[in-house]
């Protein structure tokens, strides 16, 4: 199989390398070699962080490659845009709709753009549009976000299902486990 | 046996407790910090413990070393620097247990002031070099570097790079060694480098280096892989994996021993292949050696190959012209995402008083070099671990000479000052210096990600500890008359404290404690709202340069509940009264008191 890469990207502290982590572990499970980059200390204070998962029966590079990107996980709208020249042609696209004005924006310094979603359109194979901060925040908790993403991706991916119930279930701490499982399933399930 | 998805700093941790190493000390440093956060699961078998430098870190390993223990220490590409005099004494004493250096460089300088490629150091301390290109190999090569070490009486580098050491892949764990019994043996001829011990040492060392030539001409992890092509790839670490990608019927070298360089391997590769493109982060190391192994060789290195930024797949085709890295669709009016400072951060108040003040601070390194950055603004040089001070007394006393003077601050955090940042204020005291020196005391270490420290009262293993208070240090120990302590979060008193001291013509010392926000985290804290009919969308909030506070539609602050901790400091910006607490759950955040905060981190 050709290694697929799969880039997740938001803001610090959205709960991306767990999500990443998360993913990464189901997909060893599923019998792939997995590679998985971060970034941590000076990007994580309020920065874009960027986690890159790479799978296949052979991996070399941790990191994806510009224009063969196969997935795009956005937390947040901007965060979409800014990573998009990864995106392989028929990419797939999976955003969080939410906005998280950066600094310069909200000290008026600079301009969010209006038109994230209509760019996007124009870029991705395939665009979905989740609230997924506000169905997380609906089961109790808007930290859940991260996992009802996965749930999204979790449903364009080709793996069992079980497997990552299996996964969530194994490292998520005991009291979190029914929260992210009903937080997976919401995005699992989610029709735009 | 079990096969785990590891990050590179998990892989060593784990090679560490697998190759019976039972002493562990470090500074934390971006990337190399999870390396002792992950020795500590390990707790049982190996002691472990933060140094106050990387310097000290490496010396105390090298006393464990003495005792026949096998010891490790671990930092980052700049603390290697801090740590390079007991480096270069280490490789002319040698081991008596195994003594394993781990530097983490940041080729691409996520998180550092530079890019050095510390493999230089190993040439230059002449002791052998290795370099992982995953977790698998980062963990084997920790096994590795015990057994040259204690076979060739060296000490070992290790060389991390941001990519090994934070990405994960798949590691088999094995067994642990039975580590030696330690026991303090003297041997004055070896270990105490008096010049005439030292020449003979310079000799042994002269010696070894031959010896370990020729082992990395057979070391099983310089692996040469053959190819379908005359073409050849020579690679070391991550790089490696970035060839495999681009140059699928090429003849591989790949060197996890860099140092001292395989010669004959490489000259029976050389002579499989046509010409050789050397892959290699950061700066011509193995391909110099290369160079002069196979100087007939057609050679393809640096002269194409960047020496700036990490490499890719992508940065390797671009190089040799076979992909275009233009982006396909502009960026342009995506505004950047920068970090920031905390919501709540305890240095905000004072930073934002700077800024009033219409001072610009000479800097350190810590979350607070944030403070430099727009809107605030408020720092102007940031230098390296401890200069906020050495180089302000610099511009301090060149300007005397020349009958000037301008505002002197230097801002330094807790952290960072028990690291080197002691030794400026001395020098400040001894040459009577009259700076005002800003420390800014959040109890912790926090741009790593809160790692203890000596003021935090807790050691890595989360023991208490005595803490050193950093007030009665300067004040009592040094002999600053003029040291103060004052809370993050009193905008007027930081401001009025700072006029004062930095009118005196003498040194003085303010320590500016509050504890990081994020250690707060386990309460909910009443968040602030703004009153919209007083609001004059003045703007002074936004100065502040804080997460929680933006401009809603009609132009006025708004505060996001969510991000908002409640520090209060925006209330007392506000000329209007504008800002107020949105409830009284009880508790504000800043009536907790500094006394009554349990030290420590991960709380």
């Amino acid at each position: 199989m050709k290694t697929k890469s799969i880039l997740i990207c938001g803001v610090g502290g959205q709960g991306i390398l767990t999500a990443s982590d998360l993913l990464s572990d189901v997909l060893l499970e599923a019998g792939y070699q997995v590679k998985k980059s971060e970034v941590h200390g000076m990007s994580q204070r309020g920065g874009d962080v960027i986690s890159t998962v790479r799978y296949g029966d052979q991996v070399f590079s941790p990191l994806p490659a510009l224009r063969e990107t196969d997935y795009i996980l956005a937390f947040e709208k901007l965060e979409a845009l800014r990573n998009i020249n990864y995106l392989s042609d028929k990419g797939i696209v999976l955003v969080n709709d939410f906005e998280w004005q950066p600094l310069p924006v909200a000290a008026g310094l600079e301009k969010y753009p209006q038109d994230v979603v209509a760019q996007l359109k124009k870029l991705a194979g395939e665009l979905v549009l989740i609230p997924a901060t506000r169905l997380a925040g609906e089961l109790g908790n808007d930290k859940a976000s991260n996992v009802v993403l996965i749930g999204l991706l979790a449903s364009r991916m080709d793996i069992d299902k079980k497997l990552w119930l299996e996964v969530i279930r194994r490292k998520v701490p005991p009291r979190f486990i029914d929260l992210n499982l009903a937080a997976f399933e919401s995005g699992f399930q989610f029709k735009a | 046996m079990a096969k785990e998805l590891l990050s590179g700093n998990e892989a060593i941790a784990r090679g560490a407790y697998e190759a019976g190493i039972t002493f562990a000390s470090a500074y934390p440093g971006t990337p190399s910090t999870e390396i002792l956060e992950n020795i500590i699961r390990y707790k049982e078998d190996i002691y472990s413990q933060w140094g106050a430098n990387e310097k000290t870190a490496m010396e105390e390993a090298l006393g464990a070393s003495f005792t026949g223990a096998r010891a490790l220490a671990a930092m980052k590409h700049v603390g290697l620097n801090v740590a390079a005099d007991p480096l270069f004494s280490a490789s002319y004493i040698g081991v008596t247990g195994a003594l394993v250096i781990i530097s983490a460089d940041d080729p691409g300088m996520h998180s550092s002031q530079n890019e050095q490629d510390n493999r230089h150091y190993a040439v230059a301390a002449k002791l052998p070099v290795l370099e992982p290109a995953d977790s698998q190999e980062a963990k084997d090569m920790v096994v590795e570097a015990v057994k040259i070490s204690e076979m060739f009486d060296t000490p070992v580098m290790i060389r991390m790079t941001t990519r090994t050491s934070h990405s994960r892949s798949a590691v088999e764990l094995g067994e642990r060694q039975a580590p030696p019994v330690p026991e303090y043996k003297s041997d004055f001829a070896k270990r105490n480098l008096l010049p005439g011990n030292a020449r003979k040492r310079h000799a042994a060392v002269e010696e070894r280096l031959k010896k370990l030539a020729v082992f990395s001409d057979g070391f099983a992890y310089n692996v040469m892989l053959k190819g379908k092509e005359r073409v050849g790839v020579l690679a070391s670490g991550v790089s490696y994996q970035y060839g495999r990608e681009v140059f699928p019927d090429a003849w591989f070298l790949k060197l996890a021993l860099p140092y001292p360089f395989p010669v004959k391997l490489f000259q029976r590769f050389a002579s499989m292949v046509d010409k050789i493109y050397v892959l290699e982060e950061n700066d011509p190391i193995i391909e110099t050696f290369a160079r002069l192994a196979a100087p007939q060789k057609e050679i393809i290195g640096k002269d194409v190959f960047p020496l700036l930024g990490e490499l890719s797949q992508d940065v390797v085709r671009a190089s040799l012209g076979l992909k275009d890295l233009t982006p396909r669709h502009s960026l342009d009016g995506v505004p950047g995402r920068p970090p920031s400072l905390c919501a709540g951060c305890p240095h905000t108040a004072f930073f934002f008083d700077l800024g009033v003040l219409k001072v610009k601070s000479r800097g350190d390194i810590g979350c607070y070099t944030l403070g430099a950055l727009r809107p605030l603004s408020a720092m102007d040089t940031c230098v390296d671990m401890g200069a906020s001070i050495t180089v302000q007394l610099g511009i301090e006393k060149a300007l005397e000479k020349a009958g000037k003077s301008v505002p002197q601050v230097a801002v330094i955090g807790d952290s960072t000052f028990f690291h080197s940042g002691i030794t400026g204020l001395v020098d400040v005291i001894y040459n009577q210096g009259k700076s005002t020196v800003i420390i800014l005391d959040n109890s912790i270490t926090a741009m790593t990600g809160h790692q203890e420290n000596p003021g935090s009262g807790k050691t890595l293993l989360g023991q208490e500890a005595r803490k050193v208070d950093i007030l009665k240090l300067v004040r009592d120990g040094l002999g600053i008359e003029h040291a103060y302590e004052v809370d993050g979060y009193e905008v007027k008193a930081i401001r009025e404290l700072l006029k004062r001291e930095m009118a005196r013509p003498e040194p003085s010392v303010i320590v500016v404690r509050r504890p990081c926000v994020l250690l707060y985290r386990k309460a909910k804290w009443s968040p602030m709202a703004v009153d919209k009919e007083k609001c004059t969308s003045c703007k002074v909030c936004l100065r502040l340069g804080c997460p929680a506070i933006s401009s809603d539609a009609d132009n006025k602050s708004l505060i996001n509940e969510a991000l908002c901790t409640g520090c209060g400091v925006c209330a007392q910006v506000c000329a209007f009264k504008a800002i107020h607490f949105v409830d009284d759950r009880g508790l504000h955040i800043n009536s907790i008191t500094l006394e009554s905060f349990a030290g420590g981190g991960k709380r």
